[in-house]
């Protein structure tokens, strides 16, 4: 069933894995939508766990944890 | 110039009124792992399942001494007790309180909402009134042209009376002219004739007639001697 949708409009998650390789070449890498792709992300997580009427703990923490990895991942060498 | 290819307004997304913001937001299991996540590795693994790949990321990352155990690890651990005490103990309190700032905030915009709505709804009806008044121009107008009937009227009637008076003045003194004329004609008569008599009066017949009137005042008085 060949799909509905472009390649190029799927989400990743719909993307099967033998496709890979040729949805990430249609990606967009310049410089304008590698900054839309951060806006996006960051819009997202925002909207999801901290523009609400009641945030949680998780909103925050989740944020802290992930560059407590990060810091560690990059002074692994030093240690 | 329109550019007949460019698509404009095509859904009915506007920017107001705005959706409300959600109640609660993503759920997070133990604070740090999306709720997501659980939910992607239950049809294959049932419950257990994140939790034993924790466990086994954990000690994966112990055993090939890709997490070193030193003296930080020893710290992270207080400070993540304590951090967590900390939360378990004061987390509803510090929720409380932010809620109720929240509350405060949304309450003062409904508030200022909820009074343009009411002056412009009083605006509505102050201008309703005024319309109503409007309509009561005509009847303000009919007033006013009746009074200006009346006044000219009242003009017309004076200026009547007063040609009416001064034609009366004017004929007024024809007619006192020709009394006053008549009388002096008549006078100057009356003085005439008297002054002819008089002077056809000769001395002679003047003593004959007195001599007459005493004699007369003689017979009289005899007459009323005898009647008294």
């Amino acid at each position: 069933l060949p799909a509905a949708v472009l390649l190029k409009d799927m989400k990743l998650m719909d993307v099967k894995l033998g496709q890979l390789p040729s949805w990430l070449a249609m990606r967009d890498f310049t410089p304008g939508g590698i900054a839309g792709a951060f806006r996006r992300g960051y819009d997202r997580y925002y909207n999801k766990y901290i523009d609400v009427r009641k945030g949680g703990l998780g909103g925050l923490s989740m944020v802290l944890a992930g560059y407590v990895v990060l810091s560690y991942i990059w002074s692994y060498s030093h240690i | 110039v329109l550019h007949a290819t460019r698509q404009l307004h095509t859904t009915q997304q506007s920017l107001a009124p705005l959706p409300p913001l959600p109640e609660k937001g993503g759920e997070v299991r133990h604070g740090l792992i999306p709720e997501e996540f659980f939910q992607f590795l239950y049809p294959k693994t049932g419950v257990t399942g994140p939790y034993m790949l924790g466990t086994g990321l954990v000690l994966y990352l112990l055993s090939k001494e890709i997490y070193v155990v030193n003296h930080e690890t020893v710290a992270a651990a207080c400070i993540l007790s304590v951090i967590i005490y900390a939360v378990k103990r004061f987390g509803a309190d510090v929720a409380a309180f932010a809620d109720k700032l929240n509350e405060e905030k949304i309450a003062q915009a409904l508030a200022v909402k909820n009074e343009a709505i009411n002056s412009l709804q009083t605006a509505i009806d102050e201008e309703k009134k005024e319309q109503w008044r409007v309509e009561g121009r005509t009847y303000l107008f009919d007033a006013k042209r009746n009074n200006v009937a009346m006044l000219l009227e009242a003009n017309y009637r004076e200026r009547l009376m007063m040609v009416y008076h001064e034609v009366k003045k004017r004929l007024d003194y024809q007619v006192a002219m020709q009394t006053l004329k008549r009388q002096k004609e008549q006078d100057h008569m009356i003085q005439w004739v008297e002054k002819n008599v008089v002077q056809s009066i000769t001395p002679q017949q003047q003593k004959e007639s007195i001599a007459k009137c005493i004699l007369d005042l003689k017979a009289l008085s005899k007459g009323a001697h005898a009647a008294v």
